[in-house]
């Protein structure tokens, strides 16, 4: 049975020791694209573990249920990717006309969660740790939590960034992989953190 | 059809990873061993030739408003093809790749060709596009596993040289093993993206270069 330290060793897992970001260079796209203003990088943060939630929840029961099921296993990544490109169609249409005002603030973002590799990333991760419900859904959402925690701290290192002086080929975008680096070395000290 | 601008467009002036800045998850994660670098770079080079090649031919099919995700369910098939060869004939690279197989679906390098070049050219420019970006891609990953692996384990052809340890080349103990760690990734992505910053701003002043690069 599921015990609740074992959840809670999944969300520590997924937060910090294995951030999606810094230990596992999964959704650098957006993480690097979005990241220039604390707000934007909120919004983007917010949207991920919303999807990422969703898409774990919808794509363990199409997993064990449908493809497990008629051994259509290899299909696994096209429909993974169906799924989680139609859901956030969804989503973006249903925040649309019921919440427009969360809409209008996730803006751009939603679709282009699409190409996230966070979220195809944690589907297939759910399925090949064999994961259960519960725990695929505990795993989604923290690791959207990780996202978030990873990107509004680059972006808040990244807005003073704007001012300082650097040398010239390393101006824009490598100094930003510099600092993100330095992040990375920071989270590597939760290696190693169990919790059982 | 200019194969040789093609050419040093893929390899140099718009290089997917360091001009583009495109695909970097996997250009990051897997560099550890140079035999990783070139599984990924091939595999990465003929999905993005395939994919260009289908979506070229079908691009006055595809309805516009639903493009992007006839684009993804191309380049899934492809990834699911190379996956499963994968699987079947180097399952050792296979292995140690993981994950970033299947991602190579997300990865922002097929969909940008996908939509900024096959969808508006002929076959065989798409062709050679796909082509020649993906030994963009590969070059650079190359590079990448190059540096990463010599200065994080002192070796050089880790997985296909001296049978899979790798030719040593730094004694065991010195090498600094935060370069094969995710640390390392971001690091030598930045030096080589800013030596490729470097290069292209010094042979021409003209500020046109630059801006290019500033994107």
């Amino acid at each position: 049975m599921l015990s609740f330290t074992e959840l809670f060793g999944i969300a520590l897992g997924a937060i910090l020791v294995n951030n999606f970001i810094f230990a596992q260079f999964l959704g650098i796209c957006p993480f690097m694209g979005v990241s220039k203003k604390i707000d934007t990088a909120m919004g983007m943060g917010m949207a991920v573990i919303f999807v990422m939630g969703v898409a774990s929840a919808v794509c363990w029961p199409i997993n064990h249920f449908i493809l497990e099921k008629f051994n259509l296993v290899f299909m696994q990544t096209v429909t993974y990717i169906l799924v989680i490109a139609s859901l956030v169609q969804f989503v973006e249409m249903f925040l649309q006309k019921a919440m427009p005002s969360l809409y209008e603030a996730l803006g751009v973002y939603l679709p282009l969660i699409t190409t996230n590799c966070a979220v195809l990333g944690v589907v297939l991760q759910n399925t090949q740790n064999s994961y259960g419900f519960i725990e695929s859904l505990v795993y989604g959402v923290t690791g959207g939590v990780g996202f978030l925690l990873a990107i509004v701290l680059f972006a808040s290192v990244r807005e003073r960034l704007e001012f300082a002086e650097c040398p010239k080929a390393f101006e824009g975008f490598p100094i930003a992989l510099v600092t993100a680096g330095l992040l990375a070395l920071a989270f590597l000290g939760f290696s190693g953190l169990k919790v059982f | 059809m200019n194969v040789k601008k093609q050419f040093l467009d893929g390899m140099i002036y718009q290089n997917p990873v360091t001009v583009q800045l495109l695909g970097m998850c996997s250009t990051m994660a897997i560099t550890t061993t140079l035999f990783n670098g070139i599984g990924m770079g091939i595999s990465v080079l003929v999905i993005l030739t395939c994919a260009n090649i289908v979506i070229s031919l079908l691009r006055k099919i595809i309805p516009s408003k639903v493009r992007i995700a006839c684009y993804i369910v191309v380049i899934a098939g492809f990834v699911t093809i190379v996956d499963l060869l994968l699987k079947a004939y180097l399952p050792s690279l296979s292995e140690s790749l993981g994950l970033f197989i299947p991602l190579i679906v997300v990865n922002c390098i097929i969909l940008g060709r996908a939509e900024s070049f096959a969808s508006k050219n002929g076959v065989a420019a798409s062709a050679l596009d796909g082509i020649f970006q993906g030994l963009g891609y590969t070059v650079i990953l190359v590079i990448m596993c190059v540096i990463r692996e010599f200065l994080g384990n002192g070796t050089f052809g880790g997985g296909i040289l001296n049978g899979g340890d790798g030719i040593r080349l730094i004694p065991e103990g010195i090498p600094a093993l935060g370069m094969i760690l995710p640390v390392g990734g971001f690091l030598t992505l930045a030096v080589v993206i800013a030596a490729m910053q470097y290069f292209l701003n010094k042979p021409k002043k003209g500020s046109d270069k630059k801006e290019e690069v500033a994107k």
